[in-house]
């Protein structure tokens, strides 16, 4: 029997709506903490070894690594808030042909807009917090 | 012929059950990836400020104190572990969607598999070593 299932039609019919940004950087920052489990892993065994943390410290906490780590803390936020949408909409909520429908539901496309703004605020707000507490010395 | 959920008229299960898409393991990989999904939010947060702690501890002895406690070793350990598989379930939707030369997309999804179980046993492992030596 052939298939008789429809198709997606191609990507280029649709109007540009912000979920399209929302879904590529999921599955980018996904991609990017993917890497970034690697290092949970390294910095878990390095730290078993004083000579090979200091190492693995000295370079995390240069310049460099200071840029990824704040590359990988927003990837995290953006993935974990994006991620909570996913679940509710999962779990049916706010989820449908109405809710698409701008004048109907609004929040339904503005969502994803606040998810940016929330990820990038999030991050500064955890970076502040660590950095205050280090400055502190309280580590 | 006894009746069937689904079932209309005289159609037979098979015709049923066509069209409807494959009958693997997607279902068991929709809810895995949701589960771990849901432990991940609150362990990937308190995470940040494990490595945060971690990275500007005032000496090795310090890192080594962070980590060897019963409930950050225990909650470590279930971090890592859920980090790699949620991970690995996300890499073999991508190489799914993306590697079309069959023989490729098996033998890149067997190596995630390895490559995910080697980093959860490498992270398990570090853990326990730093746990039981910090603690012993």
């Amino acid at each position: 029997m052939p298939n008789t299932r429809p198709l997606s039609p191609h990507l280029g019919v649709y109007r540009w709506r912000v979920n399209m940004l929302q879904s590529t950087l999921h599955r980018l920052t996904g991609l990017f903490l993917c890497l970034g489990a690697l290092l949970v892993a390294w910095a878990l065994i390095a730290a078993t070894n004083e000579g090979a943390w200091s190492v693995f410290a000295s370079f995390w906490t240069g310049w460099i690594g200071e840029i990824l780590l704040f590359l990988w803390l927003w990837s995290l936020w953006y993935h974990l808030c994006n991620g909570i949408q996913h679940l509710v909409r999962d779990a049916g909520r706010g989820y449908g042909p109405a809710n698409r429908d701008r004048a109907h539901d609004p929040s339904y496309w503005s969502t994803g807009w606040m998810i940016l703004a929330v990820s990038v605020a999030l991050t500064v707000l955890v970076w502040v917090l660590l950095a205050l507490r280090i400055a502190g010395g309280g580590a | 012929m006894s009746s069937y959920p689904g079932q209309e008229g005289l159609r037979t299960p098979l015709k049923v059950a066509r069209g409807w898409g494959s009958s693997k393991t997607g279902v068991h990989h929709w809810w895995v990836q949701r589960v771990t999904a849901i432990a991940l939010v609150p362990l990937s947060i308190w995470f940040l400020f494990v490595l945060g702690g971690m990275l500007h501890a005032a000496d090795y002895a310090a890192v080594v104190a962070m980590v060897a406690q019963p409930v950050q070793a225990i909650l470590l350990i279930v971090f890592t572990v859920c980090m790699f598989w949620h991970g690995a379930l996300g890499l073999q939707v991508i190489i799914e969607d993306y590697v079309h030369t069959r023989w490729l997309e098996v033998t890149l999804a067997i190596a995630l598999r390895f490559g995910a179980f080697l980093g959860a046993l490498a992270s398990v492992m570090a853990v326990l070593a730093l746990w039981l030596n910090g603690a012993g």
